[in-house]
């Protein structure tokens, strides 16, 4: 059995992330690392794979990124990931949804795993549907924000979390599923996985290696641009207090001078 | 939606997609839909994405739609990430506005935890767009549309998934949504025996409780009152957020409230920066005192 994590690089938490004014891009040239919300993703792969103890599963990272994303991807690795592939072409700079989706699809369609597996989202881009994107292109069924991830014979159940409360969804393999925050507490890579990850398998691909158009990808290959970028509306003013016992009393006084009390 | 859809000119068309549903059809009309194309099928009972996605791929084909607008929800976000990939048209998501500027749509998004404003446009149709949940309010225009029927084909893999058991959405109490008063508790109450605190000046205030997807996921309080990107959006008159840091995902469903009074000890929690009176404080003291205030208040 063979699982497919989609996994992405994004700019460092600790940095301060900023849009390029000139290329109305995200800057990512300052550190990357590995998108939290992934880390997730592939802990319910490992999850999987431990489970599985009579039969062999193969979890591979796929990632479309700059060609330093392969540090970011050896994180993955290190948790217990067995191999990772990245997409990683200039004309691919700058790629949204419908590329992005069309260059994982491609390499999804090569792997042929029998899951695909996502995290909620990514933190850079908010992005939150590149799941559903690529099951379309795979044709193939989705699950998403999945608190809960069972596998049974040949399919798979996925407990949703919606504005509703919890749905149970199933849907044969192969199959996509994204997972939801809520679903697992990542492991934090042991010291011989650290050692272990450069040696795992590598891979990059070029938009050619897939048999992509370098027009089918980046921003000629997108359906969505940037504009222009602009300061958010002021919130008017925030008085910030210190409680110094009298804070209730000034919150009293607050709302009786908004006319809420 | 629809009352803004109509007025950045064109010809608005409303979608209904479920089982049973013919007799929303109706409702579109009333808040500016001209036209209403209505899918009921067994197919589309269960609020799975993918079945929308045939339908509406269907539908944008054969009427040459041009854009098609969504309000975000769980399911909506999935149909419209399957239709942006089916029909190979641009999706923005996260919009907070959206106008036609020299002859061109223009979407508004925040970034980067809402420090910045891009705008956003499309660069081949359809167009396709998920606008934050609650950014509009409707606008009644007392319209009549016109109903059309349609009749979708579904892909094989689009019916492969299905819905064992469906969430129901909770009828007690009042519903978050309609208050207009709403105290809310985060994980800053330290444990579920605190939400009492919450729950009595709510009271006091004559508003519902909320609370975040921390301490609902924690199990301290009921799904229904969860605010948030996975949960209600609100906009109530006074929100009051009690031991609440301000995640974003918490920060979506609730930023359309009127006035916000954020009580936290952690002065750098980011819910000060969109709060209208900050308290920096041990909520564990100023909430019964507040409470007992607005409680003489009120008595006297």
């Amino acid at each position: 059995m063979k699982i497919a994590v989609c996994v992405k690089q994004v700019p460092d938490a600790a940095i301060h992330k900023r849009i390029d004014p000139g290329t109305k891009r995200l800057d990512r040239s300052g550190e990357g690392s590995l998108n939290q919300f992934d880390t997730q993703a592939v802990e319910e792969a490992l999850r999987i794979k431990e489970a599985h103890l009579t039969r062999s599963v193969e979890v591979v990272l796929v990632s479309l990124g700059p060609a330093g994303a392969l540090d970011s991807l050896r994180k993955a690795l290190a948790m217990g990931a067995d191999r990772a592939v990245l997409v990683s072409d200039e004309a691919a700079a700058g790629s949204d949804l419908v590329a992005t989706s069309r260059a994982l699809a491609a390499v999804l369609v090569r792997e042929g795993a029998d899951l695909v597996v996502f995290g909620q989202q990514s933190s850079d881009s908010d992005g939150a549907v590149l799941w559903a994107a690529v099951a379309d292109r795979l044709r193939r069924p989705v699950i998403s924000q999945v608190a809960e991830l069972t596998l049974a014979d040949g399919s798979v159940r996925g407990k949703r979390q919606t504005e509703f409360g919890y749905d149970v969804i199933e849907a044969p393999l192969p199959a996509v599923v994204a997972v939801s925050d809520a679903i697992n507490e990542p492991r934090y890579p042991s010291l011989k996985g650290i050692m272990g990850a450069k040696k795992k398998p590598q891979e990059t691909l070029s938009a050619a290696d897939l048999g992509l158009d370098a027009k089918a990808l980046g921003e000629q290959g997108s359906g969505t641009t940037v504009l222009a970028l602009g300061d958010p509306p002021p919130r008017g003013d925030a008085r910030k207090i210190e409680d110094d016992g009298s804070a209730a009393q000034q919150v009293v006084d607050f709302l009786v001078e908004r006319k809420l009390l | 939606m629809l009352g803004k859809a109509a007025s950045l000119g064109g010809d608005v068309a409303g979608i209904v997609l479920g089982s049973g549903v013919k007799e929303l059809a109706a409702e579109a009309g009333r808040y500016g839909a001209t036209k209403v194309y209505v899918a009921d099928a067994p197919e589309l009972e269960a609020p799975l994405p993918q079945p929308r996605v045939d339908a509406l791929a269907q539908l944008v084909g054969e009427q040459g739609i041009d854009t098609v607008l969504f309000a975000a929800s769980v399911l909506a976000s999935d149909t419209a990430g399957g239709l942006a990939a089916r029909l190979d048209g641009g999706l923005n998501w996260d919009l907070v506005d959206i106008s036609v500027q020299d002859g061109a749509l223009v979407g508004k998004r925040p970034a980067l935890e809402d420090t910045i404003y891009v705008d956003v446009g499309w660069t081949s149709e359809p167009r396709l767009a998920l606008f934050r949940p609650g950014t509009f309010d409707p606008v009644e225009s007392g319209g009549q549309a016109e109903i059309e029927e349609l009749t979708p084909a579904f892909e094989d893999f689009s019916t492969a998934a299905t819905m064992i058991e469906q969430a129901h959405e909770e009828a007690e109490g009042p519903s978050i949504e309609d208050a207009d008063v709403i105290v809310a508790g985060g994980r800053g109450l330290g444990g579920p025996e605190n939400f009492s605190l919450v729950e009595a000046l709510a009271k006091a205030l004559g508003g519902a409780v909320a609370a975040t997807r921390a301490v609902v996921d924690a199990g301290w309080y009921p799904y229904a009152t969860q605010v948030g990107q996975t949960g209600k959006t609100v906009s109530p008159k006074l929100y009051v957020a009690c031991g609440i840091s301000g995640a974003i995902q918490h920060k979506v469903g609730m930023q359309g409230s009127g006035t916000v009074i954020a009580i936290n000890k952690d002065p750098n929690a980011p819910i000060f920066e969109f709060c209208d009176l900050g308290v920096v404080g041990d909520l564990h003291e100023i909430v019964p005192k507040l409470t007992e205030l607005v409680q003489q208040r009120k008595a006297g």
